[in-house]
């Protein structure tokens, strides 16, 4: 396993961690987690292909990242402020109890 | 054996009369494999001595001004005039017992000190101390110091709330909201220093502001219109985010006990406290390194019989001894007030800063540039005041308890 | 992968694996921070300095405390969640661990790219970085600060206090 191989079953086991919460947990900060994780992930197999590529002068690896951090920042803010209303209308930060809208 | 005796005392020597490099000659002593450690730890175990010792001699320093502000004497029984009575607090605090809450949370309450102190300690390994005291030249060290400062907030929380206590976490979550609101004045009015000399390494800033060829004066960018503003918004900013008075309402005592480290004793609550002054060393010291100057003389003749480190060490002592004048001086402000002076005032102010540093790159003349950002400084600071101020503050003053005919 | 990158990938996992499972929300976020704090080391042992130290800054700074006070006003940090272990779980844990075995297989399977050249490559310096970001990137760059503009101010209007429902409770 090279070095490479090695950073990528890091970003694939951390981005699984984070599916399996978004599909398993019930609490919407937990699936908020999940997303971050998996967010994360994609970041990892950037910086990795960036340095241990066959360009590691390039720079789009990291420009990359550095957006997608800022992506991130800006969906944090949104997704925990709607976390924040919903939780001030339903009283509650539960997945299953959001249901408004069932028929 | 001699040998390395003779190195290590030239090697200091080197360091006290400001050589380059001291390290170059005892190195080669050590075997190949643990050469790297030691040049680490003989980096390291000067700021882990000289800090913290600092930390000592303030808190002395820190009681006895206070006292004479406040007309009293203040601590003098230990030691000569009382300057020892930082050894008798410290085997107080380390022989205390260390009580934790039942209900904490046992794991984070026992982390959140190290939080606090481990990064606090990192952000002192890039500032530059002296000449060729730099023990972590980073390219991007400016941005350094402020990510690992920023981790300093969750320590706070992780107090505040591991504690169980309701003061803790009222504490805990001023602390925060304080924190990250001042932090953006304080990262702002950085970035005018980063705008003016294009680096982020915080010694290519002290270099920028050396005195160039045949000048009698440094280039410290206090003296430029940017840079006084800069400066004070950032020693505000630092001062907050130190959580020091008039930004004390973490602590505020006389509300909510001492907040987030009110659950904490003996070495733990020594660990918070020395974290807390710490903090405002690293942050008078990066305010020294981007606006004061660093370690240059303010007149580069002086700069030839007094060491660099000693002028650091100058300014540092000088900063500090304006944070605990302005302890003593000010009140404590309202949760309201800090938040409006930092996200309605501050931080316009740092905007228009940017915005003024810009005008100063980018203006050839000097009168032409002094001019311009002075007066779009000033306009700035006057208006934004002037719409702050609370409206119908100002008229003739009315007694409402005194009998009317009484005057 | 050396032995600090394979520590830092062990903590890495356990912090995240911590993140998703704890019973309690802020013992998951502050495991959400440690993963943070640990991708944010293997950046800077991939060279990559200014990506490291901007994670810590967000995520870590903004993102983590944002995560804490939201947990906080949805009065997360007392309560304990509901188990793992839910009669659902097992299609999702079951998916996820599927997903992580094909891919890991995968990584595995394939051959891996040609080794960077020793000599000649040289690493982006921070001062190419920032022309980058000024000069080929500025659209994106733009483009970036009214998304963090727009995202802030809807994250205010959205968590701002609701006016009082006008006396349709009391009647």
């Amino acid at each position: 396993m090279t070095s490479l191989q090695g950073f990528l079953v890091l970003s694939a086991l951390l981005f699984c961690v984070g599916l399996g919460a978004v599909l398993t947990r019930r609490n919407v900060i937990l699936a908020l987690i999940g997303v971050e994780l998996m967010l994360n992930a994609a970041n990892l197999n950037f910086i990795a292909f960036a340095r241990l590529g066959p360009h590691p002068n390039a720079m789009e690896g990291w420009m990359f990242v550095v957006f997608s951090i800022a992506v991130a920042a800006a969906e944090a803010a949104v997704g925990l402020a709607l976390v924040i209303a919903i939780y001030r209308r339903l009283r509650t930060a539960h997945l299953d109890q959001m249901d408004s809208l069932k028929g | 054996m001699m040998d390395w005796i003779r190195e290590f005392l030239g090697m200091l020597w080197k360091t006290v009369s400001d050589q380059p490099d001291p390290k170059a000659a005892f190195l080669p002593l050590i075997p190949e494999e643990w050469r790297s450690e030691t040049s680490v730890l003989l980096s390291i175990a000067p700021l882990m001595m000289i800090f913290p010792a600092l930390f000592a001699l303030t808190t002395v320093v820190e009681r006895k001004g206070l006292g004479r502000i406040q007309n009293r004497l203040g601590p003098n029984r230990v030691g000569p005039a009382g300057f020892l009575q930082f050894a008798a607090d410290g085997l107080k605090t380390l022989t205390k017992e260390d009580i934790v809450p039942r209900a904490a949370d046992q794991l984070v309450h026992f982390l959140a000190p190290l939080a606090l102190v481990v990064p606090v300690f990192l952000t002192f390994s890039v500032l530059p101390f002296g000449r060729h005291l730099v023990p972590l030249d980073l390219e991007s060290g400016l941005l350094f110091f402020f990510a690992i400062g920023a981790a300093t907030e969750l320590s706070v929380f992780m107090a505040g709330w591991a504690s169980r206590n309701k003061y803790s976490l009222l504490g805990a979550l001023r602390a925060v909201a304080q924190m990250v609101s001042y932090e953006i004045p304080l990262i702002l009015s950085a970035l005018t220093v980063v705008m003016a000399t294009g680096t982020l390494s915080l010694p290519q800033i002290v270099d920028a502001q050396a005195a160039g060829n045949g000048e009698w004066l440094a280039r410290w960018h206090v003296f430029t219109p940017w840079g006084f503003f800069g400066f004070a918004l950032f020693l505000v900013a630092a001062c907050a985010e130190a959580n020091r008075a008039p930004f004390d309402l973490p602590e505020g005592e006389s509300e909510i006990i001492a907040g987030y480290y009110l659950e904490y004793s003996g070495f733990k609550f020594a660990l918070f406290f020395l974290g807390e002054y710490l903090g405002l060393f690293a942050a008078c010291g990066l305010g020294i390194t981007l606006f004061l100057g660093g370690w240059h003389a303010p007149l580069p003749i002086l700069e030839r019989w007094i060491p660099s480190y000693a002028w650091f060490f100058a300014k540092l002592a000088a900063l500090i001894g304006l944070f605990i004048w302005v302890r003593g001086t000010l009140p404590r402000v309202r949760m309201d007030q800090l938040m409006n002076l930092a996200w309605k005032f501050m931080l316009p102010l740092a905007l228009v800063n940017l915005l003024a540093v810009a005008l100063w790159h980018f203006l050839p003349n000097p009168l032409a540039r002094w001019a311009a950002s002075s007066i779009l400084l000033a306009g700035a600071y006057v208006g934004l005041g002037r719409a702050l101020m609370p409206p119908s503050r100002i008229g003739k003053r009315v007694y409402r308890y005194a009998p009317q005919d009484s005057r | 992968m050396n032995g600090l990158t394979i520590i830092l990938s062990l903590l890495v996992i356990a912090s995240a694996l911590g993140a998703v499972a704890l019973r309690n929300l802020v013992h998951c976020a502050l495991c959400l921070m440690g993963v943070f704090l640990g991708l944010a080391a293997i950046y800077l042992c991939l060279d990559a300095q200014f990506v490291g130290l901007v994670q810590i800054l967000v995520y870590v700074g903004a993102v983590g405390i944002l995560l804490v006070f939201a947990i906080l006003l949805t009065r997360g940090g007392g309560a304990e969640l509901s188990p793992f272990f839910s009669p659902s779980w097992a299609i999702g844990a079951g998916a996820a661990a599927l997903l992580a075995l094909i891919m890991v297989a995968a990584i595995l399977k394939t051959d891996s790219l040609p080794a960077p050249d020793a000599g000649g490559a040289e690493l982006p310096t921070l001062a190419q970085i920032g022309k980058r970001l000024m000069q080929e990137d500025v659209i994106v760059l733009e483009a970036m600060g009214l998304l963090l503009t727009a995202a802030a101010v809807g994250a205010i209007v959205l968590a701002m206090p609701e006016p009082p429902p006008k006396k349709e409770e009391e009647a």
